[in-house]
């Protein structure tokens, strides 16, 4: 039984083209073909969950009917009423399955059934919706948008993160033939560039580097912290592969939905020219942070604002910073080093708010110049590849073993 | 007009800048606003002008000059 996953060989973007061939020719005649571009979907849908993964594609038609009637059991409670515990108890159903998901291994040796690629990006949108019911600004939606919303296939296993207003307003509409034009330009230019970071970059720093400099760095692991030269390199080869990786996956997904007339947000812009931890997380992973911040930061500091919980505007920002971090840290898995990871870098952004205030009371004594710019690059980029070093977990492996 | 002024006059408590000459400067490039200035900046709305904003409604591209903020409290406010 064939099966394909997303992206991971040149072949699939050849079956992408040939089943895209009449949705593009359609859509730059001012036509959307919306009932074909179903049938692609739930098409390279189903060939995700064939053969041994016929469980996934059972989760997600599961996970799909759950989520279906919490948002549609919001929504229908939210037209007349509007007590802050029932939307918390909505978005506690709607995290519901994911935690249950990713709290599993730690009971149990064999994953959870209800699990699958691509649930903790669908969560992010299910919750969205549900907060959106909530302030109001998604009243009406109907199952098909909403199902379409959520298993948009493009973005389905690992984002980026769209948000339902934006996404459906593309869905329905045709773009005009000359802004279709430059899309499909777009879309060409970004796929091709994923190839040259997913299957030439980082092929070269994954597959070909990081096992051998790994080897290397394991042996050491008799040392103070298992620390040597070789665990340097590793930091480095780890955080060029997760980069290139994860951002050739990305313009892939981008890619391909513009072929399709959606303009899903851009995950990452040149996040190691930041000059700064900051202005790093509106770079790296931007759909997932920026979703962070709107739907946790933005709402933690709006609640203990609000109920004038904490008096100090500089405290109070900490503790949403901590708790953003943490969460996006417990979100990627229920490890020692995912959670480490999260603190990392709320005590990151911390000390670099703290920085920032001070430069801006100096600024007259402080000197600035294109020497101290390249300097907070090259700070900037050294803590965020030491934070993809913890993330990674080889310092779980290099510490706890096992070794062989 | 008055709320224009008390925009304004929010505006430059958060940021400590007076923007009243400068309404199409980008206030996140220019890093005068951030996340927590926005927040506070929803809330002060509220307080003195009565202007609900839901944080969902707060769209980066849509409040990100001082005179795009006046225009869409005016809005919200009509």
């Amino acid at each position: 039984m064939i099966n394909l996953q997303p992206y991971t060989n040149p072949l699939y973007f050849a079956y992408l083209f040939v089943a895209f061939l009449p949705i593009m020719i359609a859509l730059s005649h001012g036509v959307r073909l919306h009932r074909y571009e179903t049938v692609v979907g739930l098409g390279f849908i189903i060939l995700m969950f064939t053969g041994t993964k016929w469980h996934e594609g059972v989760a997600l038609l599961v996970y799909l009917v759950i989520e279906w009637l919490v948002v549609t059991g919001y929504r229908r409670y939210r037209r007349a009423h509007n007590h802050t515990w029932v939307f918390v108890v909505a978005v506690l159903a709607a995290i519901a399955p994911l935690v249950i998901v990713k709290l599993t291994p730690l009971f149990s040796k064999s994953p959870s059934l209800l699990g699958f690629l691509g649930i903790s990006y669908l969560t992010f949108k299910a919750v969205q919706m549900v907060m959106e019911l909530r302030d109001g600004t998604i009243k009406s939606f109907t199952t098909w948008q909403f199902l379409r919303f959520l298993i948009f296939f493009p973005i389905i296993s690992s984002g980026p993160i769209d948000r339902f207003r934006r996404f459906t307003k593309d869905a329905e509409s045709v773009p005009s033939r000359a802004a279709y034009g430059d899309m499909v330009a777009k879309g060409v230019h970004n796929i091709f560039l994923g190839f040259l970071y997913k299957f030439i970059l980082g092929y070269f720093f994954g597959t070909v580097m990081l096992p051998q400099v790994g080897r290397i760095a394991l042996h050491h692991h008799g040392a103070f912290l298992g620390l040597s030269w070789a665990l340097v390199v590793y930091m480095y080869v780890y955080s060029m592969y997760l980069f290139f990786d994860f951002a050739g996956y990305s313009l892939f997904a981008v890619g391909t939905s513009y072929l399709l007339g959606i303009q899903t947000p851009v995950n990452f812009n040149k996040p190691f020219a930041s000059p700064n931890i900051k202005e790093f997380w509106n770079r790296w992973h931007m759909s997932l942070s920026f979703w962070f911040r709107d739907f946790v930061f933005m709402r933690v500091t709006f609640f203990m604002m609000k109920h004038k919980l904490v008096k100090n505007r500089i405290h109070l920002s900490q503790i949403a910073y901590l708790i953003n971090f943490l969460v996006m840290g417990f979100w990627h898995g229920v490890t020692w080093y995912y959670i480490v990871y999260g603190l990392f870098h709320a005590g990151a952004i911390i000390l670099n708010d703290s920085w920032l205030r001070f430069k801006k009371k100096h600024r007259q004594q402080l000197p600035h110049n294109r020497w101290t710019q390249a300097l907070a690059v090259v700070i900037t980029f050294n803590v965020v590849c030491f934070s993809f070093l913890i993330f990674s977990g080889f310092l779980n492996q290099l510490w706890f073993g096992p070794f062989r | 007009m008055e709320i224009k002024q008390t925009v304004l006059a929010i505006l430059q408590e958060l940021t400590g800048e007076d923007l009243s000459t400068h309404l199409d400067d980008d206030l996140f490039e220019t890093a005068l606003l951030d996340s927590m200035d926005t927040v506070q900046l929803l809330l002060e709305l509220q307080d003195q002008l009565g202007i609900t904003v839901p944080v969902s409604e707060f769209d980066r591209n849509a409040w990100n000059t001082p005179a795009k903020i006046i225009s869409q409290a005016e809005a919200l406010n009509a």
